[in-house]
């Protein structure tokens, strides 16, 4: 459990050093989860030792969200200003973006196993 | 008393948690996506914080310990990502394609939109990244000149309203493979979504992460691009 947290937080410091650096415009946390599979494929690190504190916070990450969640309520007047174009606009663009991929993805999914077989 | 109490992180750490394990129960009791564990805490704390009158500072103090562990769990993804290699990488074109489309489709159809309903620049420039994961639409909307506190909140939003409606909304549509529905989720609703898609299936759950920097990436690349070509 220790071992795999270190890992984890050592790929993300790695990505977050990388990220400033280079001046990318991704998150060091996004960069560490490349850098980490990288270090996968090349066996530098052992999958076993993460295994443990991977499970941990998978399976809980819906939870860590909510205090994201809860610092909406300081930007409620922002939203508030502008609440018709805002709600309509992100409830359809939601299902629209849902919906393209989807869509796309299954289909051509379909299409490749249709191939195999 | 209250006062330092509710000042200490055991405060924001323990609202959360007892609220959270509240919501997953009922969540177990009532048979509806809208109970969705993650909806029910934040609005529950929003109402206790706003009829107590405790600070949102105060509450973050602990709740920002709660959300630091997104860091690592981000990072995480790069597990079952390579424990599904193969599966994945079978389907790098659809993958690709899906989450092109819909990096192309997100940002069309919300700054259309909310064009057309009369918002202004500034609002639908912050829609733009709305199904981006917030650190990355963070830096894109302080690139394009929107107002990144409200990008935030609606990427947290779009987050929830994907995580709750996406699994039932997919199957209506006859999206229904694990790496077709992990990619529309992720692609729409980020990391909450892929949250949602995690509990479902680890296949699933994989597409959804790899959609969640993809997007991020393709995205930061596409506003640029489509702006120059509306000449908004």
């Amino acid at each position: 459990m220790v071992r795999g947290l270190t890992y984890l937080l050592l790929f993300q410091l790695c990505g977050e050093i990388i990220s400033a650096f280079l001046d990318l415009p991704i998150p060091g946390n996004v960069m560490g989860m490349g850098l980490l599979l990288i270090g996968l494929m090349a066996g530098w690190v052992d999958v076993k030792w993460l295994e443990d504190a991977v499970e941990v916070l998978l399976s809980n990450m819906a939870l860590f969200f909510v205090p994201a969640g809860v610092g909406v309520m300081v930007y409620s007047d922002l939203i508030a200003a502008a609440w018709l174009p805002i709600a309509v606009a992100t409830i359809i663009s939601t299902f629209v973006v849902m919906a393209v991929t989807g869509v796309l993805a299954q289909k051509l999914e379909n299409r490749e196993q249709g191939n195999v077989d | 008393m209250w006062t330092e109490l509710v000042q200490t992180p055991l405060f924001g750490i323990g609202l959360t948690l007892v609220v959270y394990l509240l919501a997953q129960t009922l969540y177990r009791r009532v048979n509806s996506v809208w109970a969705n564990p993650v909806l029910v805490a934040i609005i529950a704390i929003i109402l206790l914080l706003k009829g107590t009158g405790v600070e949102y500072r105060d509450y973050a103090r602990g709740g920002d310990m709660i959300l630091f562990l997104l860091g690592p769990s981000v990072v995480a993804l790069a597990v079952p990502l390579y424990q599904r290699r193969e599966e994945i990488w079978k389907r790098k074109r659809l993958i690709l394609a899906g989450i092109f489309a819909g990096s192309l489709a997100s940002v069309i159809s919300a700054c259309g939109l909310a064009w057309l309903l009369g918002g202004s620049r500034e609002v639908i420039l912050s829609l733009a990244p709305k199904s981006v994961t917030t650190p990355i639409a963070i830096s894109i909307v302080d690139k394009i000149g929107g107002i990144a506190p409200l990008t935030a909140a609606l990427v947290v939003l779009t987050g929830c309203l994907g995580a709750v409606c996406g699994p039932e909304f997919c199957r209506r549509i006859g999206v229904t493979s694990p790496v077709s529905m992990g990619l529309a989720i992720g692609t729409s609703a980020h990391g909450i979504g892929t949250a949602r898609m995690l509990e479902v299936n680890r296949l699933a759950g994989a597409a959804a992460g790899l959609a969640i920097g993809l997007n991020g990436l393709m995205t930061t690349f596409l506003l640029p691009i489509l702006m120059a070509l509306s000449g908004f």
